[in-house]
């Protein structure tokens, strides 16, 4: 470990994790802004669910590296490049857990709901969505932290935030940089995994004991 | 869609079918990596997944490690044992492994667990010992869970093993790194086409799996 050389870097270091942020947080968003419709679709659908299903396992199984080469051809060495797999990374683990946290909703609740004059909007809004929010968001854990994991697969074809650690170090048999990448990406994805644990807490007081 | 005739075409050129470089030798390369890693991350999960599920001790640490270890990047894993150990099969299967544990680990835990505490009671009520309530009650119950894990490992494994071309050996990714390297865009999308294509089947062959012995056990 080169310490010297780490003090000289932080900027840099800093100027990669924002790089790094911004190509692994996005698609956790645009993953989760279409997998809670189309979840909500497919709970109520099952025939729809089947095929979303299907769809989602085949592109779940698709090698990150070979997205990212077709995805060139459309968008060029720009961040979409690395966003739109990712997204749809996401989208497949996320639309699961949303189907999975509504059908766990108690028939007795959406019947109590249904009871005292809640409409199909107010009921998916304000008892059902909450209510599966614990799953909802323990799917948000698993496609964070691979997403954070995944972004550096990018270095390998020329950019992946704190991926370039990876690419510099191996070209200059230079172990410093590597150590601070790997450090840096594990440290990244267990703040973003605690994040959401709290978001989790936060949002669902009743389930505090 | 440009890419597929690029590929297309890039496929019905002869030399792509033979030599050391053609797509039939770097397929098998691809494949021992990829079974050599699933072999060996397989022989290290299972045993100390059943045993932490069977005892039920370690348990919350080994699941929270996991998922530490799902953060692992793992192109920084290999460059890592590239740089200490040098270029060479080593740091491949090492990196794969790493890949490949956390899923296999965390699911055949998970499918020990799940197990009812009845089922459990009734084996040991009918005079099984620890070892055998392991064998021959909770491991087969597990066995679905243990398949996921599996799968899920070999995908990540099948899909990633392209790496071991970024630090010199062959493999399937040969053609992605070699493709950007000579901007040789053809061979580029060809090779990722073949990844694709691997990976699919892959989860197609579990699918096929799990129903046939879906299949035989419902014969019973």
């Amino acid at each position: 470990m080169n310490w010297p050389w780490v003090l000289d870097h932080l900027g840099y270091f800093g100027d990669l994790l924002l790089e790094h942020l911004s190509m692994a947080v996005p698609p956790v968003l645009y993953g989760l802004l279409i997998a809670l419709p189309l979840g909500v679709a497919c709970a109520r659908w099952p025939r729809l669910y089947g095929v979303v299903l299907a769809a989602t396992s085949a592109l779940y199984a698709l090698p990150s590296l070979a997205l990212f080469i077709f995805m060139l051809d459309f968008t060029g060495l720009t961040i979409t490049t690395v966003i739109a797999p990712l997204t749809v990374y996401t989208l497949s683990v996320l639309v699961r857990n949303v189907v999975d946290g509504l059908r766990g909703v108690p028939e007795s609740v959406r019947q109590s709901a249904v009871a005292m004059g809640f409409g199909a909007v107010r009921r998916l809004l304000q008892i059902e969505l909450p209510i599966a929010l614990p799953v909802v968001i323990a799917g948000l854990r698993v496609a964070t932290v691979s997403n954070i994991s995944l972004v550096s697969v990018g270095a390998l074809i020329g950019f992946g935030g704190l991926g370039k650690l990876f690419t510099d170090g191996l070209q200059r048999a230079f172990l410093t940089p590597i150590l601070v990448g790997i450090v840096l990406t594990v440290v990244l994805a267990l703040v973003a995994d605690t994040l959401l644990v709290l978001t989790q807490r936060l949002l669902t007081p009743w389930s505090r004991r | 869609m440009r890419i597929f005739s690029v590929a297309w075409h890039w496929f019905g050129q002869p030399e792509q079918w033979t030599g050391s470089d053609g797509i039939p030798n770097r397929l098998l390369e691809h494949l021992y990596y990829t079974s050599l890693s699933l072999l060996i991350a397989a022989a290290v999960a299972i045993p100390l997944g059943l045993l932490i599920g069977h005892t039920n001790r370690g348990g919350f640490l080994v699941v929270n490690l996991s998922n530490a270890a799902r953060a692992l990047p793992t192109a920084g894993v290999l460059v890592l044992v590239v740089t200490l150990s040098g270029i060479g099969l080593l740091p491949v299967i090492v990196a794969l492994v790493v890949l490949a544990i956390p899923s296999i680990l965390v699911n055949t835990y998970a499918g020990v667990r799940q197990v009812p505490r009845e089922t459990v009671d009734a084996a040991r009520g009918m005079g099984m010992r620890g070892g055998q309530v392991l064998w021959q009650v909770e491991t087969p119950l597990a066995m679905p869970l243990i398949m996921t894990g599996l799968r899920t490992a070999a995908i990540q494994i099948v899909s990633t093993a392209t790496v071991a071309a970024y630090v010199g050996l062959g493999g399937l990714g040969r053609y992605i790194f070699d493709g950007l390297a000579r901007r040789d865009y053809p061979a580029l999308v060809g090779g990722a086409v073949i990844v694709v294509g691997l990976a699919l089947g892959t989860e197609g062959a579990f699918v096929a799996v799990r129903s046939l012995i879906a299949k035989r056990t419902q014969g019973e």
